[in-house]
C-alpha cells in the first residue's frame, strides 16, 4: 500500500491517471501527446504507476496499451471509508438505543 | 478489433486453483459477488448463468473459454430491462502465479459502441474484485451492496 500512496503523491502521475481515465488504452506515444513532459519522464512515471498496480498494461501486437486500474484505490476506500461508514452506523444505532432508553426512563 | 475498455488487475495471496475455484463456484460467488450465483456445466460454447440473491436469472451468457486454473472467459449479456438492445460483450479472467501471489487480470471488451454496458460496469468490477481478494485472503467478503442501476 506504501507504493500506492507514493505513486499518487506526484501531480504528474495523477495527471497521467486522469488522462487514462478519460481515454483508456493509450500507448506511451499517445500519452505523451500534448504534455510538457519528455517521453523519458512519462515512461518513468508510468513504470512507478505500474509498480503500484495503478496502471495495468496489456500488449496488443507490438503495442503496449495502458489502463487506469482502480482496484488498489478501491481497496484503500474499503479499508478506511467502508470502516468509517460502519462505525458511523454503529454510532447511530448506539445513540438511538441510548435516546430510547432515556425516553423510557424519563 | 476494438480496444478493451476495462482492464483490472489485482494481486491475491493465494493459489491459482483457489482463485479459479472462487470464480467458477456458485457458493463462492454468492459470498463475494454480493449474492450473485454463477452456474454452468463448464462446456465451452454452452450456457453460463447468473442468478441474483432472490434467485432470479439475471444473465444468460455463453462460456467462451475454460482452461483451469489459467483462463476463464464468458459472454456478458444481462437480461435486466434497459439492456435488450445490447450485444453480448466479453469478460476474460487470466490467472498467473507470481511468487506467493496470483496476478488476476480481468478484461471486459467487445462492448457495443455507444451502448449502456460501459457505464453499467464501470463501478461494479473493482468492488467485485476487491471483495474476491478480501474473501480469499481474510476469509471475509466485503459486505457492501453492489450499486443498483435502474
Amino acid at each position: 500500500m506504501d507504493d500506492v500512496f507514493k505513486a499518487l503523491a506526484d501531480a504528474s502521475r495523477r495527471l497521467l491517471l486522469d488522462r487514462l481515465f478519460d481515454r483508456p488504452g493509450q500507448t506511451l506515444g499517445e500519452l505523451c501527446r500534448g504534455l510538457e513532459m519528455s517521453r523519458q519522464a512519462v515512461s518513468k512515471h508510468l513504470a512507478i504507476l505500474e509498480e503500484a498496480n495503478l496502471v495495468a498494461a496489456v500488449k496488443r501486437g507490438r503495442e503496449k496499451l495502458h489502463y487506469l486500474n482502480p482496484v488498489p484505490i478501491h481497496e484503500i476506500a474499503d479499508r478506511w471509508i467502508g470502516k468509517y461508514q460502519r462505525a458511523a452506523l454503529d454510532g447511530l444505532a448506539a445513540l438511538k438505543s441510548e435516546l430510547e432508553k432515556e425516553e423510557s426512563d424519563g | 478489433m476494438d480496444k478493451p475498455k476495462f482492464v483490472y488487475v489485482t494481486y491475491i495471496r493465494s493459489t491459482r486453483e483457489k482463485v479459479f475455484r472462487a470464480l467458477t463456484d456458485g457458493d463462492a460467488t454468492r459470498a463475494y459477488w454480493f449474492g450473485y450465483r454463477i452456474e454452468s456445466d463448464w462446456t465451452v460454447g454452452g450456457p453460463l448463468r447468473f442468478y441474483n440473491p432472490e434467485g432470479q436469472l439475471v444473465h444468460d451468457d455463453t462460456l467462451l473459454a475454460y482452461d483451469p486454473p489459467a483462463t476463464l472467459s464468458y459472454g456478458w449479456k444481462p437480461l435486466q430491462k434497459g439492456f435488450e438492445g445490447e450485444t453480448e460483450s466479453r469478460v476474460t479472467f487470466t490467472l498467473e502465479q507470481t511468487g506467493d501471489q496470483v496476478k488476476l487480470t480481468m478484461v471486459h471488451d467487445e462492448m457495443m459502441p455507444g451502448g449502456k454496458m460501459l457505464d453499467a460496469v464501470s463501478g461494479g468490477w473493482p468492488a467485485v474484485i476487491s471483495s474476491l481478494k478480501s474473501l480469499l485472503e481474510t476469509g471475509t467478503a466485503l459486505d457492501r451492496q453492489i450499486p443498483r442501476r435502474e
